[in-house]
């Protein structure tokens, strides 16, 4: 399986910066079976390590029960134009992908 | 060469050491298996001790009512509180209900959105830790399809 970069939209709202987040993840809990009753391994999105100007701002612990493809969205208190934001995961079998982003 | 290949590795060690020591509560709820308890009460014993849990009119939790698609229930935990550290979803009758923890930097507003997979019928809670202690809102959500059986 390929892994998909994470797509980033972020919006510039006075100083606060709205970051919102897609990452392509099938989010296997472990407990699904297939057609042949087989369970599927459990595959998901374990850290999201978020950072602005390379300094980290938010980090978030995933268990299975986050949907797949998982949306996440949060705030940053001050960010301006030109600002970097990087938003990075790494799942349970140590596959990791991340995106960036340049607000205007 | 060699020595400074070694001394190459110490120092990428204790970056890596700073990182967990920087954020010691999330990390210990993934070394400890706050992920992998089955009770909301043993959630919470691995999140936060012994620290008492105040119920708290100040946590804006949005959640829908009813979900026709347990599978993708879009959740937002947000508050006014101020030094906010952590932010936990937690669903009860979920087999693992700990959805997920959200360690909230300094310059980061404590608002955070995602969508979570809700079993069935179930008590959501949502915990914010600020200053040391323990703050929870509860709601309650419908499920009309569930969103782990498949």
């Amino acid at each position: 399986m390929t892994v998909k970069p994470v797509k980033i939209r972020g919006r510039l709202k006075g100083v606060i910066a709205n970051i919102k987040c897609l990452m392509p993840h099938p989010m296997e809990t472990g407990t699904r079976r297939d057609d042949a009753g087989e369970l599927i391994p459990a595959h998901y999105i374990r850290t999201v390590t978020c950072l602005h100007n390379d300094s980290e701002v938010m980090t978030a612990h995933w268990g299975p029960s986050v949907s797949k493809d998982p949306y996440f969205s949060f705030k940053i208190k001050t960010a301006s134009v030109g600002d970097s934001i990087k938003v990075s995961w790494v799942d349970n079998l140590g596959e990791t992908s991340s995106g960036d982003i340049v607000l205007k | 060469m060699k020595t400074n290949f070694s001394r190459r590795w110490f120092v990428k060690g204790l970056a890596a050491v700073a990182v967990i020591a920087s954020f010691p509560g999330a990390a210990f709820a993934r070394a400890t298996g706050a992920f992998k308890a089955d009770k909301t009460d043993s959630v919470v014993n691995v999140l936060f001790g012994d620290l008492p849990i105040e119920a708290s009119s100040q946590i804006t939790f949005r959640l829908p009512d009813i979900a026709e698609n347990g599978a993708v229930v879009p959740a937002t935990v947000a508050t006014e509180i101020e030094d906010v550290t952590q932010i936990a979803i937690v669903i009860d009758e979920n087999p693992n209900p700990l959805s997920a923890v959200f360690d909230i930097g300094e310059s980061s507003v404590a608002d955070v959105s995602t969508r979570i997979k809700v079993g069935k019928s179930s008590v959501a809670r949502a915990y914010v830790k600020s200053r040391g202690r323990v703050f929870m809102t509860i709601r309650e959500v419908k499920v009309t399809i569930g969103g782990c059986g498949g």
